[in-house]
Parts: structure tokens; sequence; C-alpha cells
């Protein structure tokens, strides 16, 4: 039946598979394959070398440093953020006036384009006139201002405040849709029951929550763990790389210091580390799927 | 009596954590609205908090000094160029995933899902070479056909899931009065999707608004600057004018803003339905 469907169908979506195909899937093994060279074409250096480039990396103490730091700032934000979402999204949900006006605003930070925002953490963090030393001060929990971008351990604390800032929204608003999906009877039924509100969230809320938190957590981890445009221009790495991530890395070695054949390798690393980040939680999604 | 003073004392925490939330999400905004309005002498001391005489010099000089009108001319052009192409290509397939009958549907959904996995950075090089063979450096097309490729998978998943809701018996129906499928598809599906694509075409709009690595590496000289690469290369080598850079940040983020406060329900069901179905 139907079967003369197959033309139009692939006269509709060749379009698409060129635009894929050509510029996603055929630049990524082009990566793969320059990986495998050392080159530097401004030197008119090109030559095949295997997986030199790959053993090179395994022993380069700035690429595992990039990768911890990329590791730590994602962990830590993606939970932050997490944290902050359910508790908007909880929020946001029940009715009250001017709830709209209230999602929007709160839309707001998810809006605005990363680098824009990175400008603005770095005037309110700035270590002489910003608004959070300021802040700080005046209710007395600082005595003197903090240089939170040129400190090699509130940098990266300052970072992970950004991109909070940034992007609990989104998680906000996955959380609110999961939250808007779970049939009022089940509250009461579980009301009439003498069921108490700490009960009610446990037993109801959080488990019909749990595919939602975990999609959640799988796109803000993957976005976490490719953070580029945050990073280059609020810290750009430092101070003495321990802010460096693995998209930053990859970037500084292809178009600063021109190693396109190593920078393409910590590219496909990095790749493949988010490659294998989601495979693990769509492996969870599934089991939560079938349990 | 008790259960009255338990019931105010919750709603005083509700509002008092939402007013708190909206504050935190407001606050770098408003920071930088304020900063923009003060005087040089005023920006390098604190306090005051407000400006004690709001002034509009850091706006003039963000638009006479540099070419910031010219930057957001490019943002909007490649944005809206690249939802323009981005929605034609991606209503195609997610029309024909949602409804034709062939192989591989399911296939095609889990390619797009991943190609939105992937890092930019993974791709920039090839990419940026096969922009230089191209003579794409620098030109409108450099950019829109790379985001246009990019946003894809989000238009194609929010298509597929608006289509996937409009009944099989539409479509059937109209084959039997004898439309081809692309006709059904013009007639009658896209004008019935059209809330659903205007919500795709918020976020593709964003998203191509918003892009920072692509734009830094295929462009190179100042006329071709989006409103991203422009804000990061804003400073001198050594020192940051504070006031025009708060007042540039406020004339690119003030349309979103506006964006985001109409289209809110749009946005919203345009992101969990990308996100979320399937």
């Amino acid at each position: 039946m139907r079967k003369d469907e197959i033309r139009p169908a692939l006269l509709m979506i060749l379009p698409a598979c060129l635009f894929i195909g050509a510029l996603a899937i055929f630049p990524i093994l082009h990566a793969f394959r320059i990986s495998l060279d050392r080159r530097m074409p401004v030197f008119g250096i090109s030559y095949f070398v295997g997986l030199d480039n790959y053993r090179f990396l395994l022993q380069d103490p700035r690429f595992w440093q990039s990768f911890l730091n990329t590791a730590y700032f994602s962990l830590l934000s993606v939970s932050l953020e997490l944290a902050l979402g359910l508790l908007l999204a909880i929020l946001l949900h029940g009715s009250f006036r001017g709830r709209g006006l209230f999602r929007a605003v709160v839309l707001i930070p998810w809006a605005i384009p990363t680098v824009v925002s990175a400008r603005m953490w770095e005037w309110i963090l700035n270590p002489d006139f910003g608004l959070l030393n300021y802040l700080l001060q005046q209710i007395g929990l600082l005595s003197s201002p903090l240089n939170w971008l040129g400190d090699r351990v509130l940098a990266m604390h300052a970072l992970i405040l950004a991109d909070v800032w940034k992007t609990s929204p989104f998680v906000a608003l996955i959380l609110l849709t999961g939250l808007q999906m779970i049939p009022e009877e089940l509250y009461e039924a579980a009301r009439v029951d003498g069921a108490g509100r700490w009960q009610i969230f446990r037993r109801i809320t959080f488990p019909l929550l749990l595919p939602f938190i975990l999609i959640a957590l799988l796109f803000r981890t993957l976005d976490a763990f490719r953070i580029f445009d945050l990073v280059y221009v609020l810290t750009g790495g430092g101070p003495a790389n321990t802010t460096e991530t693995l998209s930053l890395y990859a970037y500084k070695l292809l178009f600063q210091t021109l190693q396109f054949g190593y920078g393409s390798a910590v590219a496909v690393a990095t790749f493949l580390t988010v490659l294998l980040i989601s495979a693990a939680y769509i492996s969870l999604l599934r089991r939560q799927h079938h349990g | 009596m008790d259960s009255r003073t338990r019931r105010v004392a919750r709603r005083s925490i509700f509002w008092a954590l939402l007013t708190g939330m909206a504050t935190f999400c407001l606050l770098p905004f408003l920071w930088q609205l304020l900063t923009s309005l003060k005087p040089t002498s005023e920006i390098s001391t604190l306090p005051p908090l407000l400006p004690t005489r709001p002034v509009f010099d850091h706006y003039l000089a963000v638009f006479q000094d540099r070419p910031f009108g010219r930057f957001i001319l490019n943002s909007v052009i490649v944005a809206s160029l690249t939802t323009v192409s981005c929605l034609s290509i991606g209503s195609l397939a997610a029309f024909a995933i949602a409804k034709l009958q062939f192989r591989g549907r399911n296939l095609l959904l889990f390619l797009a899902l991943s190609i939105s996995m992937f890092p930019p950075i993974a791709a920039v090089s090839p990419l940026y070479l096969i922009i230089r063979i191209l003579g794409w450096r620098d030109t409108y097309a450099g950019l829109v056909v790379p985001y246009t490729t990019f946003a894809l998978p989000l238009a194609i998943w929010i298509l597929w899931s608006v289509f996937r809701e409009i009944p099989d018996e539409l479509y059937l129906a109209a084959l039997v009065d004898g439309c081809t499928p692309f006709q059904v598809f013009v007639r009658i599906f896209l004008p019935l999707a059209a809330p659903g694509i205007g919500a795709a075409a918020i976020l593709v709009f964003i998203f191509a608004w918003n892009e920072f690595l692509y734009a830094l590496t295929f462009t190179s000289s100042e006329a071709m600057r989006t409103i991203p690469v422009a804000i990061a290369l804003f400073p001198g080598l050594h020192e940051v004018p504070w006031g025009e850079m708060a007042a540039a940040t406020i004339v690119v983020t003030t349309p979103l803003v506006l964006l985001v406060l109409f289209f809110q329900r749009r946005i919203v069901s345009g992101l969990t339905a990308g996100s979320v179905k399937g």
C-alpha cells in the first residue's frame, strides 16, 4: 500500500540530507582524517602520522587539564542548574497573577547571546567597581574586594555562576512541561489518602518527572561539555589555563598556533567524549522507558 | 486560624522566592542598563548605584564611533535568511518523516538528533576549509549555509512533532481528491501548522542571532561582523570602555528581550516540543 510515496518522500528529505551530509557529516569525517596527520599549513608541514597525535594527546598535561576543567565545570553547573531549574519550575507551575510575565522574565537570560551575558557578568565581577564585590561588602560578607576572574580558584566558579544564570531557565522550562503533564487526579487521590506534601513529591511528582529531568540533564551536560563562547570572552581560559575547556583548547590549537592535525585530534576527542555521554544518558532514558 | 496563618506564611515564602528569582534573572541586564546611562566619571565609582543624571553619550558613541548599525544589520540578515532557508528545508523533511510511508524515517530522526549533539568545534576546521574553497569567507552565505545545517535538527524535531499531531485522515482525504503529497503539504499542512512553524522560526532565529564560534572563524573583516563577534572583540587592547560596552549590550539585547516578552507562550511550546517529545 502507498508504495508510490518513496519518490516524493526522497525529494522532500533530499535538501535536508544534502545540507547535513555536506556540512555536518563530511566535516566530522574530514576532521578525523586530518587528526591522523601532522599538519601545520603555515610551515608547509603535512604528512600522515597515524595515531601519533592521539598518543601525544594522552600524555599532554594541558589536554588533561582542559578535560578535567570541562568535567568540573559541567558537573557543578549542571547540578546547580537542575536544582535551580526545579525550584523555578515548581514556582512557575501554580496559578497566580502575572504568571505569564514572570515566565517571560525568567526566559530573558536564556535568550540573551552567551557572549553578551559574558560581558554583563564581566562587568558585575569587575574587581574595582563591580556590583558583586560592592554588594558583598555592603552586607558585610567581604572586607576587601575579590579579583573574581583573576584568581585561579574563583575564576572557574565565576564561569559556573554565569552559566547557571544563563541556562537554569531552559531546565525550568523542560521541567515545567513535565509538571504540567502530571494529571491533577493523581494529586487529589493522594491527598484524599492523607499523603503529606513531601510524600506526594517523592511518590508522584519525582518519578513522573524523572524522564524530563533526564532529558534536561542530557541537553545541559552536552552543552556544558562543548562550552566555548562563555569561556572565550569571560576568562579566555586563564588565569594559568585553569578555566581552559576542551573546545577552547582545540580552538587555540587550530586557529592560534595553527596545528591543524593535533587541534583536530583534540576536537575529535571532544566529540567522542560528548558521544559517550549521550550514549550513557540515552541508555538510562531507555531503561527508564521500559522499566 | 492556625491553618490560615500557615497559608499566609506559605504565600509569603512563595512570593519572596519568586521575586528573588526574577531579580536574579533580571539583575545583570538592569545593571548594564544603569551603567549605560551613567556619565563616564560615575562608572568607575560605587556608590552611587543609580546614575545621578542619565546621559545617552554612550549610545551615541556606539552608533557614531563604531559601526554597530552595520553589525545589527548583518545579524538581522544572517538570522532572517537562516530562518527562512532552515524552515523551508526542515518543514519539507519533517512532513515527509511524519506523514509519508517510507523506510528509514526513524533513522533520519535519529540522525538529526545526533547532529544536534556534536560539538561545533569538531567541525569548525573542515568547514573553514570548505568555506574558503567556495570563496564564502566574509559573505552572508558563509554563515547562513552552516547555520541552516546546524539549526535543521531543531526545526525538524519541532515540526515533526507538530505535523504528527495533524490527523492522517486529512492527508489521505486530500490524496483521494487528487492532490500530490507536495500539494497536500503546501495547501493543507503548512497552514494548519502555522503556530508550530512560528515557534520553530523564533527558536531558529535566536540560535542564528546568538551563534559565535562560526561567526568568529568564518568572518575576518569588520564590516561582516555579527553582534556576538562585535561584542566579543569590542574592547581595545588595554582598557575596556565600560560605558560604551554597556550601551552596546543593551542595544543588542533589547530586541531579544522584547521578542521573549511578546512570544513567551510560543517559545515555551516550541522549546518543549523540540526537546521533550519522541
